[in-house]
Parts: structure tokens; sequence; C-alpha cells
């Protein structure tokens, strides 16, 4: 585990985000930015598509830049090449954005550095959608390790 | 709503893992939902299911929530991302090397194996064009030696049935990684409390929940369970990382990272073999996983005493637990077992076939049948049973001797298990006399 991988960290974006913007969610269905986004929908969240190439996703109004986003970002969830990820944390530092996600093999310890100065929680390496599902959500409907371990009815 | 913070220790989990109190009802224990379909709340959730974009119960040919606590207790206990229950042990395997293979791909397997798991894979090879390299594991050089560039995978037994040969994990997983390859681990014997794989570097592990986990001899069962770590875009695995055809074009691994596979295994494997466990079954294994530790000390215990008592006795030839003090696998038993090494061995009896046979027909108190990992002390005589059209040249060649006998040694008092245990070498040595 990286320092990157707070669980009270992950704990608080999870619970408390409202708003996440998703730098680089394709309009494809089979591709997993499209799976996350569909996912964070679902279950409540205000998806913001940032992508350069596309128009709509998800029946959403899709933005070139974050800089172009015209509401506050409480999560920027990043699914692009490492090498992109420190712009991308410049950029989110600069429209006020509460959190810095890099999924899966996204990997930018610059990246994740730069963010967390400018005063951003940071997770990295890590989906969105797999720890909703596993803290809030039917994870464990699947036979997967959610870390839960509970004997009162919370 | 801290709980998610704290490291919880190996007995708190194996009460808890896979399972909160039902949220409906509040019913503490497991519920067994009893049921092949579940509702669909709307059509949006039904294709939401359907397509892998949401996490639903939709048939219990591929899930089902009694099934899933089994599936997350093990995974937990054995530090895994996930696990997927099938039928049997058998049918796991199967089914993971189903999902892994292609035909022409080799696999290397260690020659001490469970006979079952040695027919099986003899069997998979013929039918599906899959090359096996037999491997001696007990040789350091063993595994190096028999591996190619279309090794798709090294498989082998923490603790060897009925051999108790120990299996070097990290020297095999070593050689997996520098194939990329994963290795295959069969913890059955084990069982996560004395040892897991995953700590070792193995990429999968295989289970026959029937045994130790289920614990009473009560079910039969088996499970798939992935560290979540190997890389299988590593160029060798198409069918986890490139656009499958049975699932309309998805990319598994890219799709869902280190659930990827047990993806794959659920919607794809499980599905199309339909070897799957019975909810009622679940809630057996469920049950039985709570004492897993409690009834490993007392096995472990059991067995080593057994094992020692019947090294001194006149009329047995050989002692194979890897827990005594001379056996050539204690070093690694230090290593990877230091809480003990199961309670399943074999010895030897000077008295050959026919003293099996009276050995077996002088017991009590010990079960001779075929099955291992029980509350109660088990017992079978593989020359006269799994193993008696084998003429004695044959079952040299097997590993097994005509006065080969295999314990499971169960939860009795000891001294009610050496009392019957003298009773069957007083029959074996020859005397027709009762004590």
């Amino acid at each position: 585990m990286n320092e990157f991988q707070d669980r009270r960290t992950i704990q608080e974006i999870v619970r408390n985000a409202r708003t996440v913007a998703i730098v680089g969610l394709s309009a494809s269905e089979l591709r997993a930015s499209h799976f996350v986004g569909y996912y964070l929908q679902r279950h409540g969240y205000r998806v913001i598509p940032v992508n350069p190439n596309e128009e709509r996703v998800l029946g959403e109004k899709v933005y070139p830049s974050l800089a172009d986003v015209p509401e506050h970002i409480d999560v920027v969830d990043v699914f692009r090449d490492p090498a992109a990820v420190p712009e991308v944390a410049r950029e989110a530092a600069a429209v006020g954005a509460g959190a810095l996600w890099l999924q899966f093999g996204v990997i930018s310890p610059e990246g994740a550095r730069v963010a967390r100065e400018a005063g951003l929680a940071v997770v990295m390496d890590r989906c969105l959608k797999v720890e909703h599902a596993r803290l809030l959500g039917r994870m464990h409907w699947m036979g997967f390790d959610t870390g839960v371990i509970a004997g009162s009815r919370s | 709503m801290d709980e998610a913070l704290r490291d919880f220790g190996f007995n708190t989990r194996a009460v808890h893992a896979g399972q909160r109190p039902d949220p409906y009802t509040g019913a503490s224990a497991t519920p067994i939902y009893q049921t092949a379909g579940f509702v669909f709340e709307d059509t949006e959730s039904a294709s939401a299911y359907f397509n892998l974009q949401e996490y639903g119960n939709v048939y219990s040919r591929i899930m089902n929530p009694t099934v899933a606590a089994f599936e997350e207790r093990l995974a937990n206990l054995e530090g895994g991302a996930g696990s997927v229950a099938f039928a049997s042990g058998l049918a796991a395997q199967a089914g993971l090397f189903f999902a892994l293979l292609e035909p022409g791909d080799r696999i290397a397997v260690a020659k001490a194996l469970y006979g079952g798991s040695t027919a099986q894979l003899n069997h998979l090879a013929r039918k599906l064009q899959i090359t096996l390299d037999w491997v001696d594991m007990d040789d350091p050089e063993g595994w190096r030696r028999a591996v190619t560039a279309e090794t798709k995978a090294l498989f082998a037994e923490t603790i060897a049935n009925p051999g108790g040969n120990v299996l070097d994990i990290e020297l095999a997983a070593a050689v997996a990684h520098e194939v990329g390859a994963p290795l295959v681990v069969d913890n059955t014997f084990a069982t996560p409390y004395l040892c897991r794989p995953f700590e070792w570097g193995a990429d999968l592990v295989v289970h026959s929940a029937t045994k130790f986990l289920a614990g009473n001899g009560t079910t039969i069962a088996g499970a798939v369970v992935d560290a979540g770590t190997f890389d299988w875009s590593n160029g060798r695995f198409p069918s986890i990382a490139e656009p499958s055809s049975a699932y309309h074009g998805l990319k598994f691994h890219e799709t869902f990272g280190v659930y990827g596979l047990l993806m794959k295994l659920r919607s794809e494997t499980l599905r199309d073999f339909g070897a799957v466990l019975a909810p009622f079954n679940a809630f057996l294994l469920v049950l039985g996983m709570e004492s897993l530790a409690v009834r490993m000390d007392r096995h472990v215990a059991n067995a080593l005493a057994v094992a020692e008592w019947l090294r001194e006795q006149a009329g047995v030839s050989a002692v194979r637990h890897p827990a005594l003090a001379d056996s050539p696998y204690r070093p690694l038993v230090d290593r990877y077992l230091p809480a003990g090494a199961g309670s399943v061995f074999s010895f030897d009896l000077e008295s050959g076939r026919d003293g099996g046979r009276r050995f077996i027909e002088a017991l009590s108190l010990w079960s001779h049948l075929a099955n291992v990992g029980d509350t109660k002390s088990l017992v079978i005589h593989p020359a006269s049973t799994t193993h008696r059209q084998l003429s004695d040249d044959e079952l040299a060649a097997s590993g097994v001797a005509p006065g080969t006998v295999r314990l499971s040694v169960g939860l009795e008092d000891v001294d009610d298990l050496l009392w019957d245990l003298e009773q069957g070498l007083r029959a074996a040595r020859g005397s027709t006399v009762a004590a």
C-alpha cells in the first residue's frame, strides 16, 4: 500500500463527495471509465465528464477541461496516462477541487505530490467505484473481500 | 463506522468476515437465501446487472448472497481480493484452468498431488490439448527445469496428499514470475490458518472446502481465491486481457483491474460450467469456518501426538508427518507452517497389503472412509481401496507402499485414538488375541 491509499481519506471521500468530475470519461460502454461513471451516477453522485473529444456522455454535457466546468468539484477522478497527471493536478488545484483520485494504474507520484501540496486529499491506484461498492454498496454480493467487519446493524 | 480502519485478527475475521447482520431482519446467523432467481427493481437495474455495470443478484447459478458470505470469508482469511465458489474442489480447479488456458498451453504440475487432481489434469490435457510437465517438487531445480515459454501456470499443493511433501512456495513463485505465469497453490491441507500462500508470492489459491474449512465432513465444496496481484496484461493471457467473445467484447482485466479474473470466472466460467455451490452448503461452510482456528490447533496437536506415538510401535516401518523432527520437510514446515502442518499424514505397516486389511478391520473408533479434514478421525488403506487394482510394482510407482495407511486425525481424545490404533496394529502384526 502506498501513502496515497489512506483508509480514512478513502472513506471520507466516498461518504462526503457529491460532485465528481471524471477526466478521460469515455463514451464507450466497454471502457472502465464508463463503468465507473455509470455506477457513480446510479448511486447519486453528480458526474461531470471532462474530455476534449466528446460532447455528451451518460446524458451529461462534456467539458474540454476542468477550467471550463462552471460549478464546484468535490473530486477529480482521473482516467488518463500517468504522464498527464501533474497537469491535471495543477488544474484541479486551480479550480479549488477537494480531492484528486487516480484510478487503477494511474500512478503518478509527482501528480499526487502536486495535488497534496495544494491542499487536496489524494488517492492513487484505487477505483472510486470499487471503494464505494466496498464500503457502502453491494460488492460483498460478488464474493469480493470488502474488509468490512461488523457485528452491529449500522 | 470506523470498523474498516482497523486491522482485525484472524479469529475475529473467521467469525465475522463476509457476513453482516441481515439489514432487513437483523438475523445474526447467515440467512440461507434458498432461491433460484432475484426480482429486479426495474428494467434499468436489470440491464445494469447483466452488463456488469452494477453489483446485483441475478441468478443463483452465477451468484447468491449466502454463497457470497462464504466466498468473502475465505478471500479475507487468505488475504485475497475475492473468491469464486464452486460445487467441489475439483470443479474449482477445472474452472480455473479452463479460464486460464488455451489449446497448446503447458502447465507445470507437482508430481506429488492428490490422485483425483492428477486424474482430472490428465483428462483436461487430453480434451483441451494442454501439455502437463510433471515436477519433482522436492528438487530445488525441479520447477526451473520444467517451465518453458509456453508455461501458463505452476500448480502444487501446500502440503501434498498423501505424501506430506511441503511446497517451497517462495521458490516456485519466483520461477513462475520469471516466465510470466501465475503460481496456483492448492491450500486445502493447510487452510489459511496454517499458511497463507499469497504472503509468499502465490497468485491464486484453490481449495477443496469439503475438508477443514467445512470441518465436519458435511459438504462437498470448492473455491478459487485470487490475490489480485498478477498482471494478466503481460501479453500471455489473451482470454483475460483481450476482448472476450463470450461477454460481448469486454476486456476483463482492463475494465475490472485486480478483480478482472474473478469477474471472468464468475460471469463466464461459472455461468457456463454450472458447477455452482448450493446456498445451504455455503451456510454450513460459513458456520464451520467460524471455528477454523480453534479446530486446527487441536487437529495439529492430535496429529503430531499420533505420529510420534506411531513411530515407537512395533510393525510400523515409516511415519511420514512433515513436522516430525527428522522429516526432510521440517525446514519448510518451520518456514511456511509454523503453527503446524495439518492433520493428514501416512505411515507404512511392515505387514504389507494383508496387514493393512487386518489393521483397518480391527479398528472400531476410526472411520474407514475416503475423506479427510473431518472432526472425526478417518483412515484409509490405499492398497485395498483406491489403488486396489494395482500390482505392488505399480503401487510403488505411484508412491504408495502395500502397507501404506493414510490418517486424517480428528478432534477426539488422543488416548482414545491411540487405544484404537493399538488394536489395529496388533491385528496387522498377525495376532488374533484380543487385549
